[in-house]
C-alpha cells in the first residue's frame, strides 16, 4: 500500500508537469485555448452524445434507466430474442452459455457457472444484456425489454416467482446468491512470497515419470501436428482457407457483370447481420442456423443434421423451394412468413438490402 | 555425389524474377503458407466470438507479425474507418471531450514493445496435457512495437481535478464493436504505462487488432486491451462488467473465486523443439529456443531442463527490447539422440520463479481457467518427435 501511494504521488507530479508545460493559462488562471486542456485538442462532448454512449451500470444501480418488466413478458421476449442460443429455459444450446442452474456446483470438479450460480451483481446482467445482446443485434433492446429478460433469467434460476416484476428500484438491491463469492487478487500473499526464491539447479528430484500425455486425449485440430518444417512444396496442400475463400469469391464476382459485383459486395456487408448464426462458403457448417451453401433452389428445411422448427419441417414436406421470391419475403419479416421459426432475426426492412443479400447468397453453390 | 541444385543451372538463376510492382503490399512467400493463425473449433460456439492462435512454433526473435498475431473477438472484428472514429472521455473529468483520429495524432506520442497475452492462454491445459502443439497451448500471445499516446496525457487533457483523490478512482474503457467488451482499470495503472495506440510494428493496426485505435495495457491480461476503443470514463468504482465478473475470474477448489487478476505472471515455453517442430536432423548440434515474458517487468533468467526438472542449465537471453515484452532464449547444445523431457523456467526482475503445474494446482485447485503460467514439458523421443506431456 505504501509503495502504491508513493507511485501515485509520483504520477500526480508527472501530471502537474504536463499541465504546467502546456502553459496555456494566463495570470489568474483564465483559459486562453478553446478549453483548458494542456493541448486544447478535441471538442466538448455534448450531453446527448454522452447520454448515447454512457450506458454502463454500476453495481449500486447508478446508470439504470427508468423502466420495468415482469417474468411473463420476459418469457415471451426471451423466447423470441434469446432462446435460439440460450434455450427456452436458459439451459444453453450447443456451446452457447448456460444461464440457469448450477447452484452448489462451484466447488465441484466442473463448476456450472451461470447467472444464478456465479454472477455476483444483477446490474452486470442488465448492463450486458442491454448493451451487448442479442448476439448479432446488440443495442436493439429497450429498457423495458431488458428488465423483462433479466426478470425471466432470475425466474429460470428459481430466484423469483412468476409474478415478479423487475424495475430500476429493486434491481440494484437484488442480492445475488454468489455476491460474496469473490476475493480480490491474492496472488501476492498466497503465491508470490513462496515463489520468489532461488530455484534448484541440480538433483532437484529423484526421478521423473510421464503422468499424462496429450496423445491420450488427442483433441488437437488438424494441421496442428503436421505442419512440416522445411516442406517447400506446399502446392499440393492448399489447406488454409482465408486465401482460398477470397479466390472463390473473386472468381464468382468476375463471372457476374459489374453491376452484380456491386450488389454482391453490398450483400456481403448485409450478411454480417446473419453471420452470428449462419455460415456460408467453403467449409460452411450448421451453427445456430443451417449453412447457406446452395440455398437458392434448395428445398426448404432440407439441410442434413439441422434441427428445424415444425413450420420448416412442414414446408419441407410440401416440397417448397427457396427461390429468390420466397427468400425475399422471408427476409422481409421472418416471423410473419414462417410463423414459429426459431430464427430470432427481426428482418431486413430495406428492399435493396434483401436484394443484395439474395445476390450474395446466390454466389454460393452446394 | 554432386548436388544438382549446385551443379545445374536453375531457373531462378537464369530467368528473371518478380517486378517491383507485383505486390505493393506483400504476403509471405508461398513456401511459408502453413505459418498461419489456427482456430480450435470445439472451443467456442461460433468463430465470431472466439480466439485463434499465433504460430509461435514457426517464429523467431520476439516481434509478432500482425498478419499472424492471435485474434480474440467477442462479436467479430469490425471495419471502422479513421473518418468514422470518435473517442469520448467522460465521467469524473473537468471537461468531457470527444477526439477524432486526427486529434490523437497531434498529442505527444511514444513507442514501446509489449506482449499481449490472453488470460486464457494455456487454459485448456489445467486438467491435463490436451493439445499437441505450442501454437495451441501457448499461442494466445503476441508481441508488437506500438506507437500511441499515453492514456495519462488524454486524461490530463480532460482534467482530473473533478475526480478528487485519485487513489480510489477507476477508468472504465469500452470498444465500438457490438460486444463493447468494457473493463475497469484502476487509475494508478491508467496513469502509469497504458497507451492509446494506433500503430503496431510500424504500420496501422490491422482490423482484427482494433483498427484504428486500441488500448495497450502493458503486462496485464489481453481482455483489457480494448479494441476499437471508443470511450474512456473516469468512475469512483469498478463497473463489475461481464468481462470482470462472470469471465476472467478463477474458481478455487472451495468454490470461491478470485477476481481483478490483471497481471500476467512470469512464464516461458520452448517453441522448438516442440510437437509442431520435431528434431529432423538427428544427433549433433541442436538449438533449443523459446520465449519468456512477465507482466511484472523484465525477464532476468531462463533455465532449461532436458530431464524433466532434475537438472537445469541457464539459457542465453536474446536482445531485450523493452520491459513487459517477450524475451527470446536459446540453449545451444548437443543432442546425443536419447529421449528428453524438455522444460523451461523463467525468472523476472521481482525474483518470481515460474511455477510447476503441480505448484499452481496446489494453490488454486483444478477449476481455474485463466492465468495458467506453469512450466511446460515436451517429451522428445529418440526419433526427435515431440509430444505434450505432464511429468511427476
Amino acid at each position: 500500500a505504501e509503495a502504491s501511494a508513493a507511485r501515485l504521488a509520483e504520477l500526480e507530479t508527472r501530471l502537474a508537469e504536463l499541465e504546467s508545460k502546456a502553459g496555456n493559462t494566463v495570470a489568474g488562471g483564465e483559459p486562453v485555448a478553446a478549453h483548458e486542456g494542456a493541448f486544447g485538442l478535441g471538442r466538448p462532448a455534448l450531453p446527448e452524445e454522452i447520454a448515447a454512449w454512457d450506458v454502463d451500470v454500476l453495481p449500486d444501480g447508478r446508470g439504470l434507466p427508468e423502466g420495468s418488466g415482469d417474468v411473463s413478458t420476459g418469457e415471451e421476449v426471451f423466447a423470441e430474442k434469446c432462446a435460439a442460443c440460450h434455450g427456452d429455459f436458459a439451459e444453453g444450446v450447443d456451446n452457447w452459455p448456460v444461464l440457469a442452474g448450477g447452484f452448489g456446483t462451484l466447488a465441484d470438479e466442473d463448476p456450472v457457472k451461470t447467472v444464478g450460480s456465479y454472477w455476483p451483481y444483477l446490474t452486470t446482467v442488465w448492463d450486458y444484456v442491454h448493451r451487448s445482446m442479442p448476439f448479432g443485434e446488440a443495442g436493439t433492446l429497450s429498457a423495458d425489454e431488458t428488465y423483462a429478460i433479466v426478470a425471466y433469467i432470475l425466474y429460470s434460476n428459481d430466484l423469483v416467482d412468476d409474478e415478479f416484476e423487475l424495475n430500476q428500484d429493486n434491481l440494484a438491491t437484488f442480492e445475488m446468491p454468489n455476491r460474496d463469492g469473490f476475493v480480490i487478487d491474492d496472488r501476492p500473499q498466497r503465491e508470490y512470497a513462496e515463489w520468489r526464491t532461488e530455484p534448484c539447479m541440480e538433483n532437484c528430484k529423484d526421478s521423473v515419470e510421464i503422468t499424462k500425455r496429450a496423445t491420450f486425449l488427442d483433441v488437437t485440430p488438424d494441421h496442428g501436428g503436421d505442419s512440416v518444417m522445411n516442406s517447400a512444396d506446399t502446392s499440393e496442400t492448399p489447406t488454409f482457407t482465408a486465401a482460398n475463400a477470397t479466390a472463390e469469391e473473386v472468381a464468382s464476382a468476375d463471372a457476374a457483370d459489374a453491376g452484380d459485383a456491386e450488389l454482391i459486395a453490398a450483400g456481403k456487408k448485409v450478411f454480417k447481420k446473419c453471420s452470428a448464426c449462419h455460415q456460408v462458403g467453403d467449409g460452411a457448417k450448421n451453427k445456430t442456423g443451417p449453412h447457406l451453401n446452395g440455398l437458392i433452389g434448395r428445398t426448404i428445411g432440407s439441410v442434413d443434421g439441422f434441427g428445424y422448427s415444425s413450420v420448416f419441417k412442414q414446408a419441407n414436406e410440401e416440397g417448397r423451394i427457396w427461390d429468390q421470391a420466397a427468400l425475399d419475403a422471408f427476409l422481409a419479416k421472418p416471423k410473419a412468413y414462417m410463423t414459429g421459426t426459431k430464427m430470432s432475426f427481426a428482418g431486413l426492412k430495406k428492399e435493396q438490402d434483401r436484394a443484395a443479400l439474395n445476390a450474395y447468397l446466390a454466389t454460393f453453390g452446394e | 555425389e554432386a548436388d544438382p541444385l549446385i551443379t545445374e543451372l536453375q531457373d531462378w538463376a537464369s530467368y528473371t524474377g518478380a517486378g517491383v510492382d507485383e505486390t505493393p503490399y506483400g504476403l509471405p512467400i508461398r513456401f511459408e503458407s502453413d505459418v498461419v493463425r489456427r482456430n480450435v473449433e470445439w472451443l467456442t460456439a461460433s468463430p465470431i466470438s472466439s480466439i485463434n492462435f499465433t504460430p509461435i512454433h514457426a517464429l523467431d526473435g520476439t516481434i509478432t507479425p500482425q498478419g499472424c498475431a492471435f485474434e480474440r473477438h467477442h462479436s467479430g472484428a469490425i471495419e471502422l474507418s479513421k473518418q468514422d472514429y470518435r473517442l469520448m472521455i467522460n465521467g469524473l473529468v473537468d471537461r468531457p471531450l470527444v477526439f477524432t483520429y486526427d486529434d490523437l495524432e497531434r498529442f505527444p506520442r511514444e513507442n514501446h514493445v509489449y506482449f499481449c497475452e490472453c488470460a486464457a492462454n494455456t487454459g485448456m491445459e489445467w486438467a491435463g496435457a490436451q493439445l499437441n502443439g505450442v501454437q495451441f497451448t501457448h499461442g494466445m500471445i503476441h508481441n508488437m512495437e506500438y506507437a500511441g499516446v499515453p492514456l495519462r496525457v488524454l486524461l490530463q487533457e480532460a482534467g482530473l481535478d473533478a475526480a478528487g483523490d485519485l487513489s480510489d478512482k477507476w477508468v472504465y474503457v469500452e470498444g465500438a464493436d457490438a460486444s463493447s467488451n468494457g473493463r475497469s482499470i484502476p487509475m494508478e495503472k491508467a496513469l502509469d504505462d497504458v497507451l492509446v495506440a494506433f500503430k503496431a510494428n510500424g504500420e496501422a493496426l490491422r482490423m482484427e487488432h482494433g483498427y484504428p485505435v486500441r488500448l495497450v495495457v502493458p503486462g496485464w491480461e489481453g481482455n483489457m486491451w480494448v479494441k476499437w476503443l471508443r470511450r474512456i470514463e473516469v468512475t469512483d468504482a469498478a463497473v463489475e462488467s461481464r468481462e470482470e465478473t462472470s469471465k476472467y475470474t478463477d474458481v478455487y477448489a472451495d468454490g470461491t473465486a478470485r477476481k481483478w487478476t490483471w497481471v500476467m505472471d512470469a512464464k516461458s515455453v520452448i517453441t522448438s523443439p516442440s510437437p509442431q517442430m520435431p528434431i529432423r536432423h538427428g544427433k549433433g548440434p541442436l538449438v533449443i529456443s523459446g520465449l519468456a515474458w512477465s507482466g511484472h517487468g523484465r525477464i532476468t533468467r531462463v533455465d532449461v531442463s532436458k530431464d524433466g526438472g532434475i537438472t537445469w542449465e541457464t539459457a542465453r537471453l536474446g536482445k531485450q527490447l523493452d520491459t513487459k515484452a517477450l524475451t527470446r532464449f536459446y540453449l545451444d547444445t548437443e543432442w546425443d539422440g536419447s529421449p528428453m523431457l524438455l522444460q523451461s523456467r523463467a525468472m523476472d526482475e521481482t525474483g518470481y520463479v515460474q511455477p510447476t503445474k503441480d505448484q499452481l494446482r496446489e494453490k488454486r485447485g483444478e477449476n481455474s481457467v485463466y492465468h495458467n503460467n506453469c512450466i511446460q514439458t515436451w517429451y522428445v523421443n529418440a526419433e526427435g518427435i515431440a509430444e505434450n506431456v505432464e511429468v511427476s
